[in-house]
This record gives structure tokens, sequence and C-alpha cells, in this order.
């Protein structure tokens, strides 16, 4: 049943695709140039070997696959959803028919889940194709990064199915999303962070997300480190489940 | 033996401390177009989603097709053709998608899709247009289209909820007409309407529902027959002689009188008859119509109120 409802979004991805390639694929390969190359140099020049002997892009390459991973999962899971209760209400059509909420929740997430793997995947090959992965671990850096932006589409989506107006999703950009990009160790090692702030990094999903897609890509993944990350991601995802299902429902059979 | 395909029983929908459906009691037969007729905030869409499944009862038995509407609500949907009140097509898609998206969803083969949506839009006229991206289309086609979509699954009943709100009057007609080659070919339909036209050409039967209750069923005849007369004279008075000629026409002794804000309503067996007496008695109406009665005619005395307000 969930994959009835996923068709119907391959059905208007078809006509919507190529709009959605400049934000999701060339932003963060902006944001690589900017800080990786950029920034990066001044970093390497003045202050040579401060992240472990590698160079400043290929320390921040990982992470920014990790933030776009976070930013595809949040803006497939807001929007979107919000706009199948308002705008395009696909979610009305779909409930008239034999789909059940949960259906459609599935449905869309699975959706939601081949945008953030395919964005990650342009990503990473762009990372190879620069010589920016030091290990044959990175061939992980794909489901590790589709892992981190489900484990925030899925309580993402559950909550923006409740909204009556949009204004909400945009304080999530604001105080959400932006923060976390900045403070979760993406462009600086979370040991730059004042002592009392480092406690608070440590528990944010995005840091576990960019500590694990920066072992993967540098290769000195501890495994155990790797296998709490996972855990923490997956156990994120699943909650979302569990509440979008009940979400869904409560909105949807009224 | 008629073949009942809904049976509600004390049906009843609460919102919080709001009753919007208060202990409703039907049968829908099969074969037949049922209306529910009344003004906004009567209970009649609250009752289409609860016959649509996609609303629990709050209390009372309801029975769909045979089944539970929420133990069984999708194998009841999938017997189910909706057209909700808005429109959901999806605008960015074409004619042609839409239908294929909303057929996939009830898991039909594409093949059968594609046999059916040549009929469909030969059905609502809209067979040119099945290449076109929907947003464009006229409120009266998206309507159609509607109707052609909620008949994909080749459903047992078809439900209404205002088919033909916000439409203009030719693009009603063209509705009508279709709806009205449906029930023909022996689709179950059940409808609601504040339009008593609308519920006077399509129903075979219907109630009159106000305040989330029944407030009288029947034919729309019968309906005539018992709550009003044949014919309704309506006559219009220079707005500060109205208080006046209300009370000469009083003395005339009519059979029944409503005020409206702007007219008096009198019914009587013979609207002519009681015209002439208007004029004896020294009175000079603005204008004067005698008409035959209506459901609306109905609802005004059922109610004290008119139906759209």
């Amino acid at each position: 049943m969930s994959v009835r409802a996923f068709r119907c979004w391959l059905v208007m991805y078809r006509r919507t695709w190529r709009s959605s390639v400049w934000s999701s694929v060339f932003g963060p390969l902006f944001y690589l140039g900017a800080m990786g190359y950029g920034l990066g140099s001044l970093v390497d020049k003045h202050v040579p070997g401060s992240l472990g002997g590698v160079p400043y892009v290929v320390f921040v390459a990982p992470a920014i696959l990790g933030a776009q991973a976070m930013n595809s999962g949040l803006n497939n899971a807001m929007f979107p959803v919000f706009g199948g209760i308002h705008w395009n209400k696909i979610y009305l059509a779909a409930r008239a028919t034999m789909l059940r909420p949960a259906d459609i929740y599935r449905g869309h997430l699975l959706f939601i889940t081949m945008r953030v793997a395919m964005n990650s995947a342009c990503f990473v090959l762009v990372m190879a194709a620069l010589g920016l992965v030091s290990s044959w671990w990175a061939v992980l850096l794909l489901p590790a990064a589709t892992l981190l932006g489900v484990a925030f589409a899925t309580p993402t989506a559950a909550w923006a199915v409740t909204l009556e107006t949009q204004t909400p999703m945009n304080y999530v950009a604001r105080f959400g999303s932006v923060p976390l990009m900045l403070f979760s160790g993406t462009f600086f090692p979370v040991g730059q962070l004042p002592g009392w702030l480092r406690p608070v990094a440590y528990v944010t999903p995005l840091w576990h997300g960019v500590a694990l897609c920066r072992g993967l890509s540098l290769g000195d993944t501890n495994l155990s480190a790797a296998a709490i990350h996972v855990a923490y991601l997956t156990a994120m995802a699943a909650i979302g489940l569990w509440f979008g299902a009940r979400s869904y429902r409560r909105r949807l059979y009224v | 033996m008629p073949e009942v395909l809904v049976r509600a029983r004390g049906l009843t929908k609460r919102f919080g401390g709001f009753t919007a459906v208060d202990g409703i009691d039907f049968d829908l037969i099969r074969g037949e177009a049922f209306g529910f007729l009344g003004p906004n905030g009567a209970g009649k869409s609250s009752t289409m989603r609860m016959l649509g499944c996609v609303s629990p009862p709050t209390q009372g038995d309801l029975t769909i097709l045979g089944g539970d509407p929420v133990r069984d609500g999708a194998a009841i949907r999938a017997r189910l053709g909706v057209v909700p009140q808005e429109d959901t097509l999806d605008g960015e898609l074409s004619v042609r998608e839409n239908l294929l998206v909303y057929g996939r969803y009830f898991g039909l083969p594409r093949k059968l899709i594609s046999e059916r949506t040549a009929q469909l839009l030969d059905f609502v006229q809209l067979t040119e247009r099945a290449g076109d991206q929907v947003d464009p289309l006229s409120g009266g086609m998206k309507r159609r289209l509607t109707i052609a979509r909620s008949l994909i699954n080749d459903p047992d009943i078809l439900i209404l909820d205002e088919p033909t709100t916000g439409l203009d009057p030719q693009a009603r007609h063209v509705v009508w007409d279709r709806l009205f080659r449906l029930k023909q070919r022996g689709v179950t339909l059940i409808l609601t309407t504040h339009y008593m036209d609308e519920a006077e050409q399509l129903c075979d039967r219907l109630v009159v529902m106000d305040h989330g209750k029944f407030v009288a069923e029947g034919t729309p005849r019968e309906l005539i027959a018992q709550y009003s007369t044949a014919e309704v004279l309506e006559l219009r008075f220079v707005p500060g002689l109205m208080d006046d000629a209300v009370q000469k026409v009083k003395d005339l002794s009519p059979e029944r009188m409503e005020v409206t804000a702007d007219r008096l309503l009198l019914y009587a067996a013979d609207g002519d008859e009681f015209l002439a007496r208007v004029h004896e008695a020294g009175l000079a109406p603005l204008t004067e119509l005698v008409r035959r009665s209506t459901l609306e005619d109905v609802f005004l005395h059922l109610t004290g109120r008119t139906l759209v307000d």
C-alpha cells in the first residue's frame, strides 16, 4: 500500500525534478567550494596540521554531505507534507481511496528517502571525483547520509502534517537546522566550542551524523563510536515513524 | 427485496462539545439517488465523511456495504467513489495523469486504468483535454474531472458533497446531466446540496437536515405536498409600506404566510385567485409572481429561514 503512495510521488517528480536539482545539488557544492577550498586555503596556510594532518576541504566535505542530507530530509518533510493537506491536497485525495493514513505517510517517506539518497549520491560522487575521500569505508557514506536525512524526515513529517499555517516551518531553519549546521562540528571540531557548549553538541543528531560520515570518509572510523551514531539515528527515525503513524491518522481521520 | 447498501442508526458525530450530526437514521438502497438537503453547517459534510470512512462515528451504528467503516475502512473505500466538496485534483499533473495516479491508489493495472480513462473522459466530455495540465481548466471542467476520477474504481456507491457549489449555471447543468446519466445506468448516488433545484432534479428520495438532525424526509413531491401548498404567491412592496401590507394581507387569512427580508410569500392552492383578493383589498405590490411550490418553501416552512443565506 505504501508503495502505491510512493509511485504517485514519482509521477509528480517526473514533472518537477529539473527545478529541484538546482537547490539540492548545486547548493551543497557551492558550500564545498566556498568553505572547503576558499576558507580552507586560509586555514591550511595559517594553522597547518590542526585537523589531524588532513587538508580543511577533506575535513569539511563529509560534514557538508551530512548537513545537506539533514536539510534535504527536513525540506522534503515540511512544505510538501503541509501541501498534501493545504495546497495540492494529495493526502486528502489519497485518503478517499484504499490507502490508510499510515500508507500515505510511509509512501511519502519512501519518496523522501529516495530524494535524500539521490542528493547524497551526487555529493559523494563529486567528493570521490575531487579525491576528497581517503578510505574504502567511504562506500558507506551514501547509506550513512541517507539514514541521517531520514532520521530528520520522519519526526518532521509527523509534525508538519498537524500544522494549520506554514509559519512554524519557517522557524525550523532559523532556530533548528542553521544553528545545528554551525555548531555540530561541521565547519570546525566541537573541541573549539566553549566547554559548557560541547555536551550540547554531542547530543544533537547532526553531530552524530557528521561524526559518522567523517569517520567513514577519513577512514579513521572507530567501530563502537560508529555503532552509537547509527543506533542514535536509527532510534530517532523509528520514534519519528511511530509518531507519524499516529499524527497522520489523527489528522486524516477527523 | 431492496438491497440496503448503507444502514445508519443513531449516527452521531461530535467535535469536542459541538454536535455536528445528532443521531440520524437512514437506509440507502441500491440504485437510488439519495439527497441530503440543508444549509451550511447542518451536518451534511460530516455525514458524508463518515460514509466515506475517513471520519469515525462518535456514536451509533453505521454499516456500509456490509462492513464496519472503522474496522474495514480500506476495503469499503475500495468500492466507493468520492467527489469531495473541494476539488483535490493535482493541478500540476495532466488530466490523464490525475486518473492514473488515482487508479493506482486502488491497485488497478495500468491497462485497465487507461481503458477506463478513455471511457470516463469521453463521458465527462474532457477527451480533448486529456494531455492538458489541470490547473488552467475551468471550475466546471475540474468538477467533471473529479467525477470521472471518482468512477475509476467502478464504485458501488458514489458520494457527492455539494457537486455543483460554486459553478456557473451552465456548468451546473452539464454536471447535472452527467449525474442524471449515471443514475439512469443504475449507479447509487448519495449527495448533499443546498440547492433545491439540484435536489429536485436528481434525488429519488431526500432528507432535510438542520442542526445535525433530520427535520423531514420523503420524495421531493411528497415533501412539497406535505409541507407546502401547490402554489406560492410572491409579493414585494415599497420598503416603508411592508408592515402595513403584512397586516392587510393577514386579514385575508391566507393558508400560510412567510415574511422574508425583501418579500412576502403566500401559500395557496390557487395563487392567481389569492392575488385577485389582494388587489380587491386595495393593495398595490411593486412586483407579484405566482409560481409552483419548491423545496425551498418546504425548507422555509420547516426551519423558518431560507436555505442559502
